[in-house]
């Protein structure tokens, strides 16, 4: 590199317009090979867009810290996006209390379920108990998963990387899922496309219909709550 | 469109402000959804504007999960020794919770209808 690229690159990477760039760009061409694809789920653009990045930093030899600069501002907007699920949630509110009970068992065992599962496959195959814990949170929303990983003493960042793990695996596998068990009501495949994968699985859900969207809202905002207040005791009780 | 930006973050303020100051291990946004909404049901009905805002956001919301998605860089270590217990976890979890939650959502939505 001659001495005036090298000052551009310098200057670049001090700033967060770069990353921040980037970030969109990634996601940008996961968008566009997901839809050239043909929606096939594999080429779920959150996995392409963190597989390009995590190669690009990993070449230039940038550090996370350093690229979280600029991609803050992307992370920020989610706090925002979660206050606007009120809106579709609003607008399907008459077929939301229609199902009220249906909602109420649905969630208790699916949140139980979502938590025992994880955690029961991983302790069977060993894993640390600091990983058990990071990753009992795994089916709630970013910020509150990793706001429950820390009360508990686990990871945060290693719950956050839980967390889009599993909202991208159910994003992509959760047409073959309902096609085997048979489900077709939108409303219980948006319920459980909300739980077990939360804003990730609400994106996908959305992609089938509004009423799909609107039930993987209300899953998604009632297993933050849920877990939030199950997880410590089902930890207190294992562990104390 | 910025009034209705400004009222989802004064949404989102509020509800930091309320579980930091109780001691809430609820998230601050979850509770700022719930004021929305709250507003939504005194107001009995969606602004246009507040829609095209709300649905602008939400149709790219995967693209928020990218940046702590790039986060793995930070544990490949960790996860070198744990990848198998962990993945199978992910894969089975998933799985099963897609369909038991589904399943009973059905079964339940179906004989409530009848």
């Amino acid at each position: 590199m001659n001495a005036d690229l090298q000052d551009i690159w310098v200057y670049l990477s001090a700033s967060p317009l770069l990353h921040l760039t980037l970030t969109l760009a990634a996601y940008a061409a996961g968008d566009w090979l997901y839809e050239k694809s043909g929606h096939w789920p594999i080429c779920n653009p959150v996995l392409l867009a963190v597989l390009m990045l995590v190669g690009l930093l990993t070449l230039t030899g940038t550090d996370y810290h350093t690229y979280f600069q600029g991609a803050q501002f992307v992370h920020f907007m989610l706090g925002p996006a979660t206050v606007a699920l009120a809106v579709p949630l609003y607008r399907q509110f008459d077929r939301v209390k229609q199902s009220a009970a249906a909602i109420v068992i649905s969630l208790l065992v699916g949140s139980l379920t979502a938590i025992v599962s994880a955690v029961a496959v991983a302790w069977a195959l060993r894993a640390a108990p600091q990983t058990l814990v990071s990753l009992a949170p795994k089916s709630v929303t970013a910020p509150v998963a990793m706001g429950i990983a820390e009360k508990l003493h686990g990871l945060p960042s290693l719950t956050a990387v839980m967390v889009i793990a599993t909202g991208v695996l159910g994003a992509t596998i959760a047409g073959g899922v309902f096609r085997v068990a048979r489900i077709r009501d939108p409303r219980a495949r948006g319920f459980a496309l909300g739980l077990t994968s939360h804003g990730i699985g609400t994106a996908r859900a959305f992609q089938m219909d509004e009423l799909s969207g609107a039930f993987s809202a209300l899953a998604m905002g009632l297993n933050a709550l849920a877990t939030a207040l199950l997880l410590p005791l089902l930890y207190h009780w294992f562990a104390g | 469109m910025i009034r209705f930006l400004t009222l989802l973050l004064m949404c989102q303020l509020a509800g930091e402000v309320i579980t930091v100051g109780l001691g809430w291990l609820v998230p601050g946004p979850v509770v700022g959804m719930v004021i929305l909404f709250a507003g939504l049901m005194v107001k009995g009905g969606v602004p246009r504007e507040l829609g095209d805002v709300a649905t602008g956001i939400l149709k790219h919301l995967s693209l928020l999960f990218v940046p702590a998605g790039v986060g793995i860089m930070l544990h490949v270590g960790q996860l070198e020794h744990e990848w198998l217990a962990v993945s199978a976890a992910l894969v089975v979890s998933a799985v099963v919770t897609l369909a038991v939650t589904g399943w009973i959502m059905q079964w339940l939505g179906g004989a409530q209808r009848r």
